[in-house]
């Protein structure tokens, strides 16, 4: 148990000792070699970079200099990721063999290892993580710890005006001055709806009942999206202070966070975070000597993305299937256990603490006019940069994919990019200039969604999106409406057959009839998004997918069966690349020859397609 | 009371309607139908099937009519081009993934499905495409699951899960693949069901039905060294009219009779005589367990559903229950011993056949324990819509029938035998005997109405001869559950208790003609039927079982005394341990 | 390289004990017990309905509804494709259907030997290594056909 005053000593001491992860004009003597342990990094062995870096500084006995393991810098493409503080050197795609080079010239010499530093999108490299492009147009929020401190370790969460949000709250606000400050603040649910979050806790702080839950949705189903996950891996303790100030505020003392346990190291992260809490008394009664109780417990999530759907989430920590219930009642009124629960996803909470801090007109001051504040974006597909982006809202597409992202790799165009996942839409190219809000998404067929963001060269065909985001969510499908169950069933067969060569010009019309359809009908968030991907692909692609019906054939060759991958003689320069990548060796040829491929046995794996140096293969 | 009461529109006509109630309701105030498929009230309001979507004025998409309630100044409109479409939509994808063999289907002809299809006239189906395939299971001796046939509407689930407390069968996989099933996917017959077949009248189509077994009657009818006999339980009678369009409630004893005679059985008896006798022995049961400090409270025995749910649930409980034998295996124990010996007729000749509003009574038959002399005491169980059947394939106009009595000897039973089949009247029947031995006189007082009606737990105190006797009448299981585990943690403090493994008795039981979701919600069907029985007792001219002459006379000639070692041999079994899944 | 814990003779009582019997602790059990032995045994599912008191249909109602919970062991190697969208914009589904072609199964299905087993997952979170897959957890990024071919090759010969 700690006291207000010692949390705050905690935070002047440790504050001083670690200033020089943000100031890079820290008077220290100190070095911290930061090494990321998101989940993209650590799946590269970055927990091998940071043992081997401590076994050498063991022998080499160096002093003042320490090792940390942080959350996700966002740009996972160049990992693993090692940042030296306090001079911000930034050295990408890290082995355990370099460790030691870093440290002989780096840390002992003052030199920097030029060849391990990242190479921008103009080809320059540059030495700081802030000179990146990539992070320029970024302005980080919800990300403001992440890759900064040690998420593990609670008292560089207070170093940084952690649980200082909490503190004001419980001393010297009511609940309806943090409603009040949330709903100027203009934030809205991160989850992917919008729902002013304010209003939300306005009425669940509203309705009636001896019991009230609070809940943090962190089932990050989305496909390609993992924001939530780099937050909680990077930062829990935020999340954790969030939902305290909400509990407060609604009258709860019992909070959920139901966490997808295909995240082991998150859950693990989230669950050392409330054990520090309750070792502080931040988690537990009379917190901060107030009347305030309140302690969380976390849901594992066992592979269903329908559980994202709040209704879903709540059945699924029941211990039930993970089948929604008909809304209204919404879960303000009757949730968890038929209590009134408030449901918020994890970065809609990860703003909290710092819209109390910095109040509401701080961060109503960002954004356009409806949405307000940053967004995080899982940027990834066919982009140099792929990784983790936080922009103010209204930024446009054209800055995330060129500016943040360093545009299309391998010289191919873009053809459209994909947000709000199984339940977005695909934007094109005639689009590429909206400023990226609720709104303006939602007009242009797509929806802002979780954060995924997965941009498409023109290798994508279109017919083929469709089918895959229809397969997954065919397979997600609780089963338990209609509409969605056999439906989307339905919409899927028939996009299989226009991707086989065998539909026609009525199964796009059946398609279009099924959407409408399934949308309007549906129980639940996932049917009634479900036909999106196919409907917004319709809109801006119906061309394609008319091909595919009537000419049989796939622009982009990704339909196995209409395409026959061909090598241009013409251009085709014998260089013997594709030969080389081929795996089932159907490309026939003498060294210097021209190749050709052999269809019989081609598998039509399109390997060959993307290692030719000269564009030469196509149909 | 004013504010109760809201006003809605809907379709263009103003509703005054109570508050709390749902649109779907508030429709048929006026005369608006609604369609539903997986509605049954009270049951299951879940909204699944989305077949009663409509459209509310302000809101975004569609309503759910079945569950959502009426609010003040709602403007509803439950035929907009937008929810014709979507139903017809929704309707048609319902039938791209169902069976389409509907001449080869027993609900043919009263199946929802098929009534809505009727009504939108669906004549191709658009959406075709892949249908889930199941593999039938027929194993067990009452219930036939053909899942080629389910629509995942789940009303068996919440009577399985919700109304019994079992939870044999429930929603397994997901998405298309989902599928109703239990455990493992196994057949019925080696999990934890009872029987109970409240599954089966949930059911709108024929996913789920009793194991057929006329035809074997039929070979018997036919075969001339057998001798075939007909019993029918009480609660067949309420409700066989009702397969004939006749009203809910519509007694057709004489009818039914008539009609199983040109069926051409040998004799029709009534099991109200077996109830009869029942009675007598459970009556002389419960006061030597009384009077000699056995294990009280007892529990009544004559529901086989209920009975394979202690074994299964409450072993340790088993002592409590009356060793008597149901009423129709105590008949069919006297037919083939008594009977056989008076006629002279083999008793291996004997074929009786029991017409029961139960499947439960069809896994009951072919217990081992059911058997004297190395014969079963039953032959053959039929349910009330097997016999319907069989009416009909004799082509007998069942509705213009002259009334008939059932043949003597065995014939003649009494009101107490008739109301065995609802809830509370094995109660009341054995209390009529009880009081009446307990006196030695014969009292007057013998309507107990304290456990007449249809709530699903009936407590009363009655004074018999000077003892303060506390009784209780449950039906249905999860209230059976209630009651063990008051028995169990030593709670209980009444003597008697009567157990019926269907909520609101054999009248509501599994093997009874199926009523749509639509008249399920209309009309009390527990109450009419059991109004049937009732009546049926109040005109009878002996009223207490162990006044029966038959009764008399074949103790007197046969078995002595109630409870002697005779009647212990014929009409009383015992009971075991059940494992609840044998998998 | 052990993935296969196969517990078949233990009972489950220390994890049953380690919570309260309640019904919402259901999910969290069946993780704990997929976790041991690699996938939901009868048996275990048999003792969480006694330690429970819930109906085995429903328990096996949750298990079949969550992707995470198998009725069946996995194969010595597990390979898992991951199909979140930046995988599979950047050709994830090849990989999955070469690995079919090769091992001769489907997604979910285990080999007639017992050595392999096949799963498409959605986004193990190396979105930056894509495609991706993984074999008994270990992340195999910036995934090839030909990548794949030498793997299983590899993995077959040992």
């Amino acid at each position: 148990m700690k006291t207000l005053q010692e949390i705050e000593e905690i935070r002047k001491t440790k504050r001083k000792e670690l200033d020089l992860r943000i100031n890079t004009s820290s008077d220290t003597r100190e070095k911290h070699i930061l090494i990321c342990h998101g989940t993209g990094c650590t799946s590269s062995k970055s927990p091998e970079i940071l043992k081997r870096f401590r076994e050498i500084i063991k022998e080499k006995n160096i002093e003042n200099v320490r090792v940390i393991q942080t959350g996700c810098f966002g740009l996972c493409a160049k990992g693993p990721i090692v940042i030296i503080r306090p001079e911000d050197t930034f050295y990408a795609n890290c082995k355990v063999e370099d460790c030691e080079e870093i440290i002989e010239k780096h840390i002992q010499k003052g030199e920097i290892v030029e060849r391990l530093l990242c190479k921008d999108i103009d080809g320059k490299k540059v030495q700081k993580l802030d000179e990146l492009s990539f992070y320029k147009k970024q302005k980080r929020i919800a990300l403001k710890n992440c890759g900064v401190i040690n998420p593990e370790e609670i008292d560089e969460y207070i170093a940084f005006d952690g649980y200082k949000a909490l503190e004001k709250v419980l001393t010297q606000m009511s609940p309806e001055d943090v409603i009040d400050v949330i709903t100027k603040s203009g934030l809205r649910g991160r989850g992917g709806a919008g729902f002013p979050t304010g209003k939300k806790w306005e009425l669940t702080k509203e309705s009636k009942g001896d019991q009230k839950y609070v809940v943090c949705n962190a089932d990050e189903g989305d496909p390609g999206a993992f924001m939530d996950r780099s937050i909680l891996e990077g930062d829990p303790h935020s999340v954790l202070e969030a939902m305290a100030i909400a509990a407060y505020t609604i009258g709860a003392t019992k909070g959920f966070i139901y966490v997808r346990a295909e995240y082991p190291i998150a859950v693990h992260r989230f669950q050392v975070a409330i054990d520090q809490a309750r070792e502080y008394g931040i988690l537990g009664k009379n917190i901060f000597g107030t009347n305030f109780d309140f302690d969380v417990d976390i849901r594992l999530g066992a592979g269903a993305f329908v559980c994202g759907e709040e209704t879903a989430l709540l059945e699924s920590i029941e211990g039930k299937r993970g089948q929604p219930r008909v809304k209204p009642p919404y879960p303000a009124q009757c949730g968890l256990w038929g209590k009134p629960t408030l449901i918020n996803n994890v970065e809609t909470y990860a703003n909290i603490a710092q819209i109390i801090l910095k109040g509401a007109e701080w961060y109503s001051s960002i954004g356009t006019e409806k949405s307000k504040g940053t967004k995080v974006f899982a940027l990834g597909g066919n982009v140099n940069n792929i990784g983790l982006v936080e922009v103010p809202m209204g930024t446009t597409l054209r800055e995330i994919v060129y500016d943040i992202g360093g545009g299309i790799p391998n010289g191919r165009e873009f053809k459209a990019a994909q947000t709000g996942g199984p339940s977005g839409g695909c934007i094109p190219k005639e689009h590429l200039d909206t400023p990226i809000d609720y709104e303006s998404l939602k007009q242009i067929g797509s929806m802002m969604g979780s954060g995924g963001l997965i941009v498409m060269d023109d290798t994508k065909c279109m017919v083929c999106l469709a089918k895959f985001y229809l397969e997954f969510t065919v397979s997600e499908s609780c089963g338990k409406c209609t509409p969605c169950r056999i439906g989307t069933k339905r919409m899927l067969e028939i996009l299989t057959k226009l991707c086989e060569g065998e539909g026609t010009e009525l199964d796009i019309y059946k398609l279009e009839k099924l959407a409408a359809n399934i949308q309007k009908a549906s129980i639940c968030g996932l049917g009634q998004s479900a036909p999106n991907p196919v409907i917004s692909t319709l809109k801006y692609f119906r061309e394609e997918f008319r091909e595919h019906a009537i000419q049989k054939e796939c622009r982009a060759l990704e339909c196995k069966a209409m395409s026959n991958i061909t090598i241009n003689e013409e251009l085709c320069k014998g260089c013997g690349l594709c030969q080389r990548n081929c795996p089932v060796s159907a490309i026939e040829g003498e060294s210097r020859e021209k190749r050709v491929i052999n269809q019989e046995k081609c598998i039509k794996c399109g390997t060959c397609l993307t290692s030719c140096p000269f564009k030469a293969i196509g149909n | 009371m004013e504010n109760e009461f809201v006003t809605l529109t809907i379709d263009g006509q103003e509703v005054k309607a109570k508050k709390g109630i749902t649109i779907l309701e508030a429709a048929k105030q006026v005369g608006i139908d609604i369609p539903t498929l997986c509605f049954l009230k009270g049951i299951n309001e879940v909204g699944d099937c989305r077949m009663c979507i409509v459209e509310v004025e302000g809101r975004r998409g569609f309503a759910t009519s079945c569950i959502q309630t009426v609010e003040e100044g709602m403007v509803v409109h439950t035929h907009t081009p937008n929810v014709l479409e979507a139903r017809h939509v929704i309707l048609d994808l319902i039938i791209s993934n169902h069976s389409k063999d509907c001449l080869t289907c027993t609900r043919s002809g009263n199946c929802e499905l098929q009534k809505l299809a009727t009504k939108f006239n669906v004549l191709n189906v658009e959406f075709e495409g892949e249908r889930t395939q199941h593999k039938i299971d027929e194993l067990s001796p009452s219930i036939v699951r053909d899942f080629n046939k389910c629509i995942l509407c789940r009303r068996c689930i919440a009577a399985c899960k919700n109304v019994q407390k079992i939870g044999a069968i429930d929603c397994i996989n997901r998405g298309f693949e989902s599928c109703i099933s239990t455990v493992g996917d196994h057949s019925l017959n080696d999990v934890n069901c009872t029987f109970c077949g409240q599954c089966i009248q949930s059911c709108p189509t024929g996913a789920l039905h009793e194991k057929e077994t006329i035809d074997d009657v039929w070979i018997k009818l036919k075969d001339p060294e057998s001798y075939v006999i007909v019993q029918t339980a009480p609660a067949v009678r309420a409700a066989l009219g009702e397969e004939f369009q006749m009203e809910i409630g519509t007694n057709v004893t004489g009818k039914m009779v008539t009609a199983l005679k040109r069926l051409g059985f040998d004799k029709v008896f009534d099991t109200n005589t077996g109830a009869d006798f029942t009675i007598t022995e459970e009556a002389n049961e419960f006061i030597e367990r009384f009077s000699k400090g056995g294990t009280l409270p007892m529990i009544t025995s004559c529901s086989p559903g209920w009975v394979k749910y202690i074994e299964m649930n409450y072993p340790e409980l088993i002592p409590h229950l009356s060793t008597c034998k149901s009423p129709h295996e105590m008949f069919g124990a006297i037919l083939k011993s008594y009977y056989a010996e008076k006629e002279g007729i083999d008793p291996r000749k004997i074929y009786v056949v029991s017409v029961m509003p139960c499947i439960a009574k069809k896994f009951e038959r072919q217990r081992e324990e059911m058997k004297n002399s190395g014969i079963y005491n039953v032959d053959n169980v039929i349910t009330t819509r097997e016999l319907a059947r069989m009416i009909k394939q004799a082509n007998i106009e069942f509705t213009k029938l002259e009334d008939t009595n059932f043949d003597s000897p065995m014939g003649e039973a009494t009101g107490a035998g008739a109301i065995f089949g609802t809830t509370g009247g094995v109660m009341e029947a054995a209390l009529r005997t009880a009081q009446d031995t307990l006196t030695g006189k014969d009292l007057e007082k013998i309507d107990f109405e304290q456990v007449r009606g249809g709530e699903g737990i009936k407590k009363a105190t009655v004074n018999i001869a000077g003892n303060e006797i506390k009784v209780v009448a449950a039906s249905g299981l999860a209230n059976a559950q209630k009651i063990m585990e008051e028995i169990k943690s030593g709670k209980a403090d009444y003597q008697f208790v009567e157990i019926m493994a269907c909520p609101g008795g054999c009248v509501m039981g599994g093997g009874q003609p199926i009523r749509s979701s639509k008249e399920r919600a209309e009309k009390d069907i527990r109450k009419l039927r059991a109004d049937c029985l009732y009546s049926i007792d109040e005109k009878s001219t002996i009223r207490k079982s162990h006044e029966n002459p038959i009764i008399k006379k074949i103790y007197k000639d046969y078995l002595e005394k109630p409870g002697s070692h005779k009647a212990h041999e014929l009409l009383h079994t015992e009971y075991e341990k059940r494992e609840k899944y044998n998998i | 390289m052990e993935n296969i814990k196969c517990n078949c003779e233990g009972t489950y009582k220390e994890i049953l004990e380690k919570y309260e019997k309640d019904k919402s602790n259901l999910i969290k059990i069946l993780n704990d017990i997929q976790e041991k032995s690699g996938y939901i045994p009868q048996k275990a599912q048999k003792e969480i309905s006694e330690y429970l008191g819930m109906p085995m249909a429903e328990i096996y109602g949750v298990i079949t509804f969550y992707s995470r919970f198998t009725l069946k062991p996995k194969g010595k190697y597990h390979i898992a494709v991951c199909l979140g969208t930046a995988c599979y914009v950047k050709g994830s589904q090849k990989i999955l259907d070469r690995l079919k072609e090769r091992l001769k199964i489907e997604e979910g299905e285990t080999t007639p030997d017992g050595k392999f087993s096949i799963e498409a997952t959605r986004c193990v979170g190396a979105c930056g290594l894509a495609p991706v897959f993984t074999v008994n957890n270990e992340v195999h990024g910036k995934a090839t056909v030909k990548m794949l071919d030498e793997i299983i090759d590899e993995l077959e010969s040992k």
